[in-house]
């Protein structure tokens, strides 16, 4: 919403000055976005300086000058006249200027091959005199020292631009933002003067309102205008067009426009001539067509509010009119329309055919249902001044008798929920202001709302207009008090935190990506989960909802690669979604890491990263959360994007079904398909979903502190096993053999080659054994010792190796 | 006694040399071994008068126990010479850069979570979570923004059907619905999450965070909503003085609704909070709208209460000076370790929010 302070006080008599005017309408909610001129096309044309003027290399009537226009650098512009010389001072043009003797619009260019920013205006060309030998010569005296300044002063007056709130349709118009500023102490509304215009004879055309279900249209105000002259505004009425970023079109339509933006009250005028017989505000019917005004063809379906002819429709009610029926210069009689269309209606027809208007925009916000004649009134009034003519009567066609809504407001509500008291007086002065009747009894109000304000249903929004009036800072701050019912975290919100932390204090950098990602690259770990699509994406490399957290960290990682990094550790926790319904979806932490470990490096070997970083970190987070290592189990299945052999999953118990985690190197398909440039890059994923916490606190967790000052013996053991048998179940062979005696089982290498055969492998570990009730001898070791051998090669088919 | 006192005087000369642990321990062995000068003498006591005997056997072992110290002395300095000499060629260059480190980062996003729990935890608030994905009911309808209601324009809202019934939400504000569907008041919690919607250019990203208050009892009023933004603004600012403006605006669920912003000034290019005549809108905030606590069944006559909505992305790029909303987004691995934070400076009350 856009207007002046000169328009303003049309309707508002205020002493006010601009910025206090400016203020209040912040502090009352209407935010002012802006205060300042529209800028102007002649804001391009500049004070200017030659400081230098040398020969075109190519041309010997063209000069190339170094132009001072008030910037860091000078700019370079080619100039056939004779008169540019060092230190004239000129007016320069930049590129985007339009000359305003030719409309010519300047772009840079080359010229006999030099490039010309701009250029060098004559008097003729600023259309200042008809001298154009030459550029314009400015006297240093006056000009000196406006090097860079606009040549032309631009007299526009400011500009107020309101953000209005989809609630305050009545800010839509001036006189709606003034009787807002008077209730706030800011002057006095102005009354609307008077209007007698004098309508001699009937509106001849006929208008009926069909009763459709669900008719669109309750109100159609109309008057004829005869023998008008239409033409261009006059200046005061296109400077007033201009000023709100709009264009002048005509005086019927300018006039038209200048209604709806001081009343808020939109009008459509018709030429009469080119309506057929009479007008029908009646539902459509599917597949009829029409023209609009913004010259697009629309297909109509069921059911959209149009007025209509004889020969079909003319336009959408309160959206769009038709080419058909429109006003031209050479228009003669014209019928105006001043009509009420249900807000609903308006966003359904207007959302199904994808049309802005700026009716729309209002009629959707809703309308004061009894500014009908008003409208007519003011518009009427306006055409014949300004386009001669003689106004018929008014017709209004009504199918709904306009309620007047009343509501019951007890004060005391404004004190309950704003804090602070105000005198009964002030609330009645406040309401009263603003178009409200009100009649007090004891200490209820009767109210009745003002036409104009829709958005006023019940007390809790009077309290809102009293408040906002009064001014939001007589509310008293009422200091927190610091007291808690309830955790503030739970568990899985704890948990959230701390592997977030955990990840990260491995070396991780943490990241947060869309929720999105490309479905391409989705496709690559989406597994089993359904492809999630976004109707109405960013755009098209952003198109679904991610089935994983790896998407787009391997999107990002590729980027930082691209960028010259090369050991780069990334992590996100977020979700990833399993289907499109709430819910359906997954708290995850996953990491990615590629490259070398210690690269250029002076003391550390440096290596490639390994499934065994990844298993390391994973583990290792699990444990700091507090899971214990000896109930975790690893299995080989993985999902399809690691690679098959060197990846896994974990498990929080042996008898689970559901992994918790996954870890290992990225498949070598996948690498390439993302064209990932690194040595090596291994992941993982955590599903926080799976952790099942402990329902003990750790306080009741922790047992009772037993250790054994018994002396420890360490047994090395290496035995030759079937190359596929598992690390993990010879540990757990080991360790299950005396729990009380074997108190950790360490591989300290694993062989693979010479001297062992072909499909077997050599594991060696350190057992060690010790008790808590005494000091083992030799022979007790020994037989532990024998115990351990024959234990594994029957459970597992090794063999000692000797 | 002329004897011993002779041997005496001669090696304490010959100990008081440069001598090296080989021919210390010939001089041991010339003193103390079998044959040696000083066991010769006590192997010859027994030859000797009885009334000399004392005497001869008193002055023999004081010569003893000087010559003895006084080896002891010098295999002590000699010994420390010699692992002196041994650490001086062990000698590393310790400038030389240490083992590797390994430093991982908080995202801003995350650390300002934490920071924004911490100060809320201690006034009693406690986080609720709520979905991504909503359907439009959660989103709009329950919170009083009917399919007709033109503020369904102001969110620029991602679909996931053609019906527009499934999207992403647009604010953390369905976390309220939830929450008082599945309680009983009081309500006091805030809800921390992503939002998303089709909006994309220098200073908007489809999607962006932020976090909900709500607060819901018997007779919570306007006062205690400035009151507790008050509180929670200085704390995140680490400010003691705040200005802060109530604007009244316009949001379907709260009524009265206000927008809040705070005042600053720039200094050397940079924002400082709490000073200054400009204004910097960051939240919008209001009562909750009875018709909201309608739709999840509470009486609005009994209860009443505020809500507020903050941009966390936003607070984050004031209180650390990020100027670029998008780069929050694009994982650059310089930006991360610019404006991230160590793992283990955890937000608290008791030790401060930030370092």
């Amino acid at each position: 919403m856009k207007f002046t302070i000169s328009w303003l006080k049309e309707h508002l008599d205020t002493k006010f000055k601009d910025n206090q005017i400016i203020e209040k309408l912040t502090d009352i909610g209407l935010e002012v976005e802006s205060f300042e001129k529209v800028s102007s096309d002649l804001d391009n044309f500049k004070v200017a300086k030659i400081i230098n003027a040398e020969q075109h290399p190519n041309a010997d009537k063209l000069k190339v000058c170094d132009v001072d226009i008030g910037e860091q650098n000078t700019v370079k512009v080619v100039c056939g006249a004779p008169n540019a010389k060092k230190d004239l001072l000129t007016v320069y043009a930049g590129p985007g200027s339009v000359i305003p003797k030719n409309n010519m619009k300047l772009t840079v260019s080359k010229i006999r091959g030099v490039t010309s920013y701009g250029m060098l205006c004559s008097e003729s060309e600023l259309n200042l005199s008809d001298e154009s030998d030459g550029i314009t010569e400015l006297k240093s005296n006056n000009y000196s020292d406006k090097v860079g300044k606009n040549f032309f002063k631009n007299n526009s007056e400011k500009v107020i631009d309101l953000s209005v709130t989809p609630n305050r349709p009545d800010c839509l118009g001036v006189r709606g933002v003034a009787r807002d500023l008077a209730a706030a102490g800011v002057g006095k509304l102005k009354n609307i003067s008077n209007i007698k215009i004098k309508n001699s004879g009937p509106q001849k055309i006929k208008v009926s309102i069909t009763k459709d279900k669900n008719q669109g249209c309750t109100i159609f105000g109309s008057c004829l205008i005869k023998d008008v002259t239409n033409k261009e505004s006059p200046k005061w009425l296109k400077d007033k067009i201009i000023s709100l970023g709009q264009k002048p079109i005509s005086a019927i339509v300018d006039i038209t426009n200048y209604v709806m933006l001081d009343l808020n009250r939109p009008l459509h005028a018709y030429d009469s001539d080119k309506i057929d017989k009479e007008i029908i505000v009646r539902n459509s019917e599917k597949g009829e067509t029409f023209e609009g005004l913004d010259n697009k063809e629309y297909k109509l379906d069921n059911s959209m509010c149009v007025i209509s002819d004889k020969s079909g429709v003319l336009g959408l009610g309160g959206i769009i009119g038709g080419t058909r029926s429109g006003t031209e210069f050479n228009t003669k009689n014209i019928l105006l329309e001043s009509a009420y269309f249900l807000p609903r209606s308006i966003r359904k027809t207007s959302k199904l055919l994808n049309i802005d208007t700026d009716a729309k925009f209002r009629f959707e916000r809703g309308i004061d249902p009894q500014s009908i004649k008003i409208g007519l009134d003011k518009a009427a009034q306006l055409i014949t001044k300004i386009c001669g003519g003689k106004v018929s009567k008014f017709d209004v066609q009504s199918i709904r008798n306009v309620k007047k809504n009343k509501i019951k407001f007890k004060i005391f509500l404004f004190e309950k929920i704003t804090g602070f008291k105000i005198k009964d007086k002030e609330v009645i002065k406040i309401l009263i202001d603003l178009g409200f009747k009100v009649s007090k009894k004891k200490s209820e109000l009767e109210l009745t709302i003002p036409t104009w304000r829709p958005d006023i249903t019940q007390p809790i929004d009077i309290v809102e207009e009293i408040v906002r009036i009064k001014g939001f800072n007589n509310i008293e701050i009422i200091e927190p008090q610091k007291n808690r019912i309830k955790d503030t975290l739970n568990k899985q919100q704890k948990l959230f935190h701390f592997l977030q932390r955990s990840v990260a204090s491995k070396g991780y950098y943490e990241t947060v990506t869309w929720s999105f990602t490309d479905s391409k690259i989705n496709d690559l770990f989406k597994e089993n989960y359904k492809e999630i699509k976004i109707v109405n994406p960013i755009s098209s490399d952003l198109d679904v909802l991610r089935n994983s957290i790896f998407p787009n960290l391997a999107f990002y990682l590729k980027k930082n690669l691209d960028r010259g990094f090369r050991d780069i550790s990334l992590y996100e926790i977020g979700p990833i979604f399993k289907d499109n319904k709430p819910g359906d979806q997954l708290t995850v932490i996953g990491g990615i890491k590629s490259g070398r470990i210690s690269r250029l490096n002076w003391i550390e070997q440096n290596r490639l990263v390994d499934v065994f970083d990844a298993k390391k970190d994973t583990i290792q987070t699990l444990i700091e959360a507090g899971y214990d290592r000896h109930n975790l189990f690893i299995r080989e299945k993985s999902p399809s994007y690691y690679h098959p052999g060197k990846s896994g999953s974990v498990y929080l118990d042996k008898d689970d079904i559901d992994p918790v985690a996954y870890f290992g190197e990225i498949h070598p398909n996948i690498i390439k398909e993302l064209d990932i440039k690194t040595e090596a890059l291994v992941g993982f994923e955590i599903y926080l979903d799976y952790l099942k916490d402990n329902k003990l606190k750790l306080k009741d967790l922790k047992s009772q502190f037993k250790f054994s000052d018994y002396q420890k013996s360490d047994r090395d053991f290496a035995f030759v096993v079937d190359k596929h048998f598992k690390a993990q179940d010879l540990i757990e062979i080991i360790s299950s053999i005396d729990q009380n005696l074997i108190k950790s089982v360490k591989i300290f290498d694993v062989y693979e080659g010479e001297n062992i055969p072909k499909d077997k492998k050599s594991i060696a570990l350190n057992v060690t054994i010790q008790s808590s009730e005494k000091t083992l001898e030799e022979s007790d070791l020994e037989k532990i010792n024998k115990l351990i051998i024959s234990t594994v090669e029957t459970k597992s088919g090794a063999k000692i190796r000797s | 006694m002329s004897d011993i006192k002779k041997i005496k005087d001669e090696f304490l000369h010959k100990l008081n040399t440069d001598l090296n642990i080989e021919s210390i321990n010939q001089i041991k062995s010339e003193l103390f071994g079998k044959k040696g000068k000083i066991s010769n003498h006590f192997k010859n006591l027994g030859s000797l008068p009885a009334e000399e005997r004392k005497k001869f056997a008193s002055d023999l072992n004081f010569v003893k126990d000087e010559l003895q110290e006084k080896i002891n002395k010098k295999i002590k300095e000699i010994e420390t010479k010699e692992i002196n000499s041994r650490l001086e060629n062990e000698k590393v260059d310790v400038t030389l850069p240490e083992r590797n480190i390994v430093q991982g980062k908080i995202h801003p996003v995350s650390q300002v979570i934490d920071e924004i729990s911490s100060i809320f935890s201690e006034i009693g608030f406690s986080v609720e979570e709520g979905p991504d994905v909503e359907n439009e009911h959660y989103n709009f309808t329950a919170l009083n923004t009917p399919d007709n209601h033109p503020a369904r324009d102001m969110h620029d809202t991602f679909y996931l059907d053609d019906k527009k019934e499934l999207l992403l939400r647009t604010h953390t504000s369905p976390v309220q619905v939830r929450t008082m569907l599945k309680g009983k008041p009081p309500f006091k919690i805030i809800a921390p999450g992503r939002t998303y919607r089709s909006d994309s250019d220098q200073t908007h990203a489809p999607m962006f965070h932020q976090v909900e208050g709500l607060h819901i009892d018997k007779n919570i009023n306007m006062g205690h909503l400035k009151g507790c933004l008050n509180y929670f603004i200085k704390s995140f600012f680490e400010v003691d003085k705040i200005k802060m403006r109530f604007r009244p605006s316009h949001f379907p669920f709260t009524e009265p609704s206000a927008e809040v912003d705070i005042g600053y000034e720039l200094k050397d290019g940079k924002i400082v909070i709490g000073e200054g005549d400009k204004w910097l809108e960051i939240l919008g905030c209001g009562m909750v709208h009875p018709n909201v606590l309608k739709n999840v069944k509470i009486n609005p006559d009994k209860y009443q209460g505020y809500a507020f909505g903050i941009g966390i992305d936003r607070l984050a790029m004031l209180k650390y000076g990020i100027n670029d909303l998008r780069a929050f987004f694009e994982t650059d691995y310089r930006w991360l370790s610019h404006f991230g934070f160590d793992p283990l400076d955890v937000p608290s009350n008791y030790r401060g929010l930030s370092r």
